[in-house]
């Protein structure tokens, strides 16, 4: 099932721009980052993570940033319902949140049940003492759940057939965000 | 990946090597969950295990119970001591009449070696093998094998020695299967009469006297010599002269651990008869990771009922 037709929403130049302005939105609300925790959610949204990390690092030169992983793969409601069986990654939260004020990193926020579940997730770690997400891109008007992104990167009209593919350098070796056409 | 091959698991024949390395990494990730200070996750809140233990059962039994409640898995116990099998119900009624409660999954313990996959054939559920007689217990052979694995990395070409009661252990059944498949090479030592008479079908080394086969290996488990089960009938059947001579010449201790040019692990499924096949000294050292084992013990279950958990229709 290849897909017919792929459009790029967000290019290379885009792409780090709104990076940059998602951390300049960051800095505006938490300062110099001592009470803040950026936890990116398994598997695709701890590439934001690190690269809003080494972006606050040198734009501001912030020092010490509380970055970790959370896998959300236990806290699913489609476990079982889903004919993949979902392979977990790896949970790495090596300070404490308690009190924290956690921004929860996605790439793409689509019907909330991911973060649904990061947040049951987040919550067996301890009590923050506030929440934020951040999306880069935000498929608006497809939500199931009542959730919103607090720092959104790039609003998306995509109906259900097509798919936001958000790719890194690390891994696809170039930023872009395409729009999948199946 | 995609899940595992199968839908029960009722030995370590019936899996694959990739079922065992998913099941390992798996298994690191509810480790991970054991060591947080909520030790649960709701994955299976709407599976409904039972427990089916028609043998006594201390830390397996334990263990599978903490491992489902850890999945918040809603969990049913039944031991035959107190159930109508004494009334002379069959097995498959016994467990159709559990399962016609809405039980999705029966883990079991039984004495007669094929029971789980007799019953696999006749209902309709999911089933773990929690030991049945003297065949296979394929979640201890998990939990030995990722407890060495944890120790000494990679299993490929590691050589583990299983010391003895080798023909009524289920212990080293599965633990043959699953260190070959991940690689390992396993020697079996112990007093003649109690290697099976096929061991040679198994591609495994046979080695009577135990300070070489001590020198050979990098890794020891030592088995229980299971008393209760050297009976014909009913009838006791000596298979060595005395407990004191088989600690003496099958007995793991310091001395002959010192002797040893190399630092070896030394693992033991339990229930421990110290001062038989394993001196106290040995038990306590830091070569023995006994009690790891028995930690692992929940994350690998946890592992497994998690992954045949996404096979329930």
């Amino acid at each position: 099932m290849a897909p017919s037709r792929s459009r790029v929403i967000l290019n290379k130049q885009k792409f780090s721009l709104t990076i940059d302005r998602l951390c300049n939105q960051l800095i505006e609300n938490h300062d110099n980052f001592s009470e803040t925790a950026i936890i990116g959610v398994q598997p695709r949204g701890i590439f934001l993570a690190q690269r809003i990390e080494q972006r606050l690092k040198s734009l501001f030169k912030i020092k010490d940033i509380k970055i970790g992983n959370i896998d959300v793969s236990f806290y699913r409601d489609d476990f079982r319902r889903n004919d993949k069986i979902i392979t977990p990654s790896d949970t790495n939260i090596d300070f404490s949140i308690e009190g924290q004020r956690v921004i929860l990193v996605d790439d793409v926020l689509y019907t909330g049940r991911t973060i649904r579940a990061a947040l049951d997730a987040l919550l067996d770690f301890g009590r923050p003492s506030k929440v934020e997400l951040m999306a880069l891109i935000d498929r608006r008007f497809s939500r199931h759940l009542p959730i919103e992104a607090d720092y959104v990167g790039k609003t998306v009209d995509a109906i259900v057939s097509e798919r936001v593919k958000v790719e890194w350098q690390e891994t696809d070796k170039e930023d872009k965000v395409i729009l999948l056409t199946t | 990946m995609s899940g595992l091959s199968t839908k029960h698991l009722l030995g370590i024949k019936y899996i694959t090597a990739d079922d065992i390395n998913l099941i390992f990494k798996t298994a690191d990730n509810f480790k991970d969950v054991l060591n947080r200070p909520i030790k649960k996750v709701p994955s299976l809140r709407d599976v409904t295990i039972a427990n089916v233990f028609f043998e006594n059962s201390t830390r397996t039994k334990i263990s599978f119970e903490l491992a489902e409640k850890r999945l918040s898995a809603d969990v049913v116990n039944f031991s035959a001591s107190s159930s109508s099998v004494n009334k002379g119900e069959t097995l498959i009624d016994t467990v159709n009449n559990i399962l016609a409660m809405k039980v999705d999954m029966v883990v079991m313990r039984h004495p007669s070696p094929g029971a789980p996959v007799f019953l696999s054939k006749h209902i309709d559920a999911n089933i773990v093998n929690a030991g049945d007689g003297t065949h296979e217990h394929p979640t201890q052979a998990l939990l030995d094998a990722y407890s060495i694995r944890e120790r000494v990395g990679d299993l490929k070409g590691k050589k583990v020695l299983i010391i003895g009661d080798i023909l009524h252990s289920r212990v080293a059944l599965s633990n043959i299967f699953c260190l070959q498949k991940l690689g390992a090479k396993v020697m079996v030592c112990g007093p003649p009469t109690l290697i099976p008479k096929y061991i040679n079908t198994l591609d495994v080394k046979v080695e009577y006297n135990l300070k070489k086969a001590l020198e050979w290996c990098d890794v020891v488990n030592i088995l229980r010599i299971q008393l209760e089960r050297q009976t014909d009938e009913g009838i006791p059947i000596k298979y060595f002269p005395s407990l004191r001579e088989y600690a003496m010449f099958y007995g793991v201790t310091k001395e002959l651990l010192q002797s040893l040019k190399k630092d070896i692990l030394v693992l033991h499924p339990g229930p421990m008869n110290r001062g038989v096949e394993i001196s106290s000294d040995v038990a306590d050292s830091d070569q023995a990771i006994i009690l790891d084992q028995v930690e692992n013990g929940v994350a690998v279950r946890m592992a497994v009922l998690y992954l045949l958990a996404g096979k329930l229709d």
